[in-house]
């Protein structure tokens, strides 16, 4: 189509030499004008490829075509028909890799794709900002569900649940609601106040959230059962952080990503006042290359690390994180070490003083450069060490981000609960496990992935669950 | 939010309270932990349950002020509530089928020796009960151990209670009087349970050691608790907090214990100061 702007509108940011030292969000959003101009750029296809291409099937072209007529509050309201958390997936989910990837302007003709990523984020924004209706009350159905876990899928599950009159009682281990939103997610990608707005709108809907209640420890699924809970659904999250297994990484000052970002985000550790410790400053190295790797950094930049590095073991091209936080990371200065994996953390150990208050802590990383060489099984190069390519980087300290082990407590606790030879939830096309009406969907099944699968997978969760209760009387 | 039903000072640097916590009650074993919040802005912090009251819907725990957290926590009063009470967290002893233990107590540690003690003792095992402390000062439930173990022995470092000596001593000298143990349980300081493990490995005496490292979730997802057990990486909050004391790598524990140091000491001279002013921490 002729006069049809090539790209995308750029989204106004932070300039990277200030955001670099602070935890306000990065992008700011686009104008009014801009998100028209964005929005004209949609073609409207009869078939609309890119609504395949979204997790939890928004109807893309429909709520441009709102926007496009300035109609804010009716895209929102075609967006909120199936997505419960729309603020947060336009920050969020990999946009690349899924609606857009699928839009005409990019496989057919071409040009950029249309950002429907950050004309989600408006439309939600200007909702919340201008709107402050509080949904209406579903009438009540009698039937009651539990949900374990108040991440993405479990808020997303309970959202829709609560929309068709259940009676959805969330359980969630830790202090605060929210799951990886809150102790994952920075502030600077999501900032809490969002998630804190969409959990208030589904407490507004009639769910109710119970914190500090660890299931499988103070309650179990069964005794969920025996409380009048007639479906359960588990979203408990990803679990345990991996280790390398390589020397050094029980040293002071070695990290898992999860412990970095939980003291930082959910314990608010950046804040001046926090009563929580964190190391800062001193140079810090991230191993690994996805979208928690980034957050990694980007935190540790922001706590005031003087050098921060990415150590991944492949290429840019088979970076798992979000495109557009692997940039971002770039402009603010944090440096990658592309192909090349740790071989081991080195410590100080002063062996005159035992009582040197540097012993055992981190003085280095030892890493080895690394090829490609022949596909994987998912297709992906597979690295390969390149003999006497050693060398050490001084660091202070070392995060690992290189994914998670789902928790147990849940499969040892809950019988006749199977999991995967990885740990992971069994669940059939429905979501259902093999245990009858309870349902699982999330990195609990999954392993670590991404905020939009969580909420795809809660959300087929809620229709099955719906399907299973709705004929009992 | 848990309302303090009791609160109770055993000593100047030791505190117990009983916390109204029904769903907690219900399920607590010896051997588990809780994390507690005291204030909303608080650290979330571990501490064992030290006793449980099934009926009442109440949990006991008992804590050393050693840091801000702590002394933030001493200074609420009965009838206050804490902002978070999370838990049962981790496994509880294993106690079935033990015939004959010693359970070996330092210092604070003794909070957690006293509940695995009086469960093996009601169960029928023969306890030899083994507490240790710098001084008479600083003894807590000597009256509870006495009443629930066979037999109870009383060590302090400066003679001022029991017999003069380590927990070790005590131990050592049951063992080569011809006592045979199916298994030692042990709880204290690192350094402690350290010597224990070494001199039950000596005489080939299984031996649990119950760890209390740093903790921030302490539901399996935040990999701080890490230790080395036999080679391999576990996490006290979902694998133990008990482990197999001569598997432990204690060195490295008490390497990793010392990583936030020089902040608590800030913390705590800070938060020792806001108290002071408001009144609250004259005990702190």
């Amino acid at each position: 189509m002729a006069g049809r702007e090539p790209k995308k509108h750029e989204m106004p940011t932070q300039k990277p030499e200030i955001r670099a030292h602070n935890f306000d969000e990065v992008a700011l959003g686009y104008t009014m004008e801009l998100a028209e101009a964005e929005a004209v750029r949609c073609l409207g296809c009869k078939n609309k490829p890119c609504v395949s291409g979204c997790p939890v099937n928004i109807d893309i072209p429909e709520f441009i075509a709102h926007l496009k007529q300035k109609d804010i509050e009716g895209a929102y309201e075609v967006i909120s028909k199936t997505s419960s958390l729309p603020a947060v997936c336009g920050r969020v989910c990999p946009q690349e890799s899924q609606c857009e990837h699928e839009c005409t302007l990019a496989t057919k003709l071409n040009l950029e794709p249309v950002g429907i990523g950050r004309l989600e984020r408006f439309t939600a924004d200007w909702h919340r900002n201008n709107k402050k209706t509080a949904p209406e009350k579903p009438v009540p159905n009698g039937h009651k569900v539990a949900i374990i876990g108040s991440g993405p899928s479990g808020l997303t599950c309970a959202g829709d649940l609560a929309r068709l009159g259940y009676a959805v009682t969330i359980f969630e281990a830790l202090h605060t609601a929210g799951g990886v939103l809150v102790y994952g997610i920075p502030e600077f990608r999501l900032p809490k106040s969002i998630v804190g707005a969409e959990v208030e709108t589904l407490k507004q809907l009639g769910v109710e959230i119970m914190t500090d209640v660890v299931i499988g420890r103070t309650l179990t699924v069964d005794e969920l059962f025996e409380r009048g809970f007639e479906a359960v659904f588990i979203g408990s999250g990803a679990g345990l952080p991996n280790f390398m297994n390589i020397p050094g990484e029980s040293l002071c000052g070695v990290y898992s990503a999860n412990e970095f970002l939980t003291r930082s985000n959910l314990m608010k550790a950046y804040l001046d006042d926090s009563y929580t410790p964190i190391m800062k400053g001193g140079k810090v190295a991230v191993v690994g290359g996805g979208n928690v790797a980034m957050d990694a950094a980007r935190t540790a930049l922001r706590l005031g690390s003087e050098k921060v590095y990415i150590i991944y073991r492949r290429s840019l091209e088979e970076m798992p994180a979000r495109k557009e936080e692997v940039e971002h990371a770039m402009e603010e200065g944090i440096e990658f070490h592309l192909l090349c994996n740790p071989t081991e953390v080195l410590g100080y150990k002063n062996e005159n003083d035992p009582r040197d208050p540097k012993n055992g802590f981190v003085r280095a990383i030892k890493c080895v450069k690394m090829e490609l060489g022949e596909p994987d099984e998912n297709g992906r190069r597979r690295p390969h060490e390149i003999p006497g390519s050693d060398y050490e980087l001084d660091v202070d300290s070392v995060i690992i981000a290189i994914g998670t082990s789902p928790n147990p407590l849940l499969k040892d606790t809950t019988k006749g609960l199977e999991v995967n030879k990885r740990g992971g939830i069994i669940i059939d096309e429905h979501g259902l496990t093999s245990r009858d009406k309870v349902f699982a969907g999330g990195d609990a099944v999954t392993g670590a992935a991404t905020v939009i699968s969580a909420m795809g997978a809660g959300k087929i969760a809620a229709n099955a669950i719906d399907d299973a209760l709705k004929g009992k009387e | 939010m848990n309302r303090i039903l009791t609160k109770k000072e055993l000593n100047p640097t030791v505190t117990l309270m009983e916390i109204e916590a029904p769903l907690i009650a219900g399920k607590a074993e010896p051997g588990q932990f809780i994390i507690i919040r005291s204030h909303s802005d608080a650290e979330r912090i571990p501490l064992t349950v030290a006793d449980f009251d099934r009926e009442k819907g109440s949990v006991t725990v008992i804590f050393q002020i050693v840091g801000a957290a702590t002394m933030r926590l001493n200074s609420l009063s009965e009838g206050d509530s804490v902002a978070n009470f999370a838990g049962p967290l981790g496994r509880a002893t294993h106690t079935e089928g033990i015939k004959k233990a010693a359970v070996v107590g330092g210092g604070v540690g003794c909070a957690i020796a006293y509940p695995v003690t009086k469960k093996l003792f009601e169960q029928g095992t023969e306890v030899h009960a083994i507490a240790g402390f710098r001084s008479k000062d600083l003894v807590i439930l000597e009256d509870e151990f006495r009443r629930h173990s066979t037999e109870f022995f009383a060590m302090s470092d400066d003679g001022s209670w029991g017999e003069k000596g380590l927990v070790t001593d005590a131990l050592k000298k049951l063992i080569e009087s011809g006592e045979q143990y199916d298994e030692v349980i042990t709880i204290g300081p690192l350094i402690m349970m350290k010597f224990v493990c070494a001199l039950t490995k000596q005489y080939g005496i299984k031996t649990i050691a119950s760890m209390n490292p740093i903790m921030i979730d302490g539901t399996g997802m935040c990999g701080c608790c890490r230790l080395t057990v036999g080679g391999k990486t576990k996490f006290a909050c979902v694998d133990g907090p008990e482990f197999d004391g001569h598997e432990i790598d204690f060195d490295e524990a008490m390497s990793r214990g010392r990583m936030y140091a020089a902040f608590e000491k800030r913390a705590r001279e800070e938060t020792c100061n806001l108290l002071k002013m408001d009144g609250n921490g004259g005990n702190a």
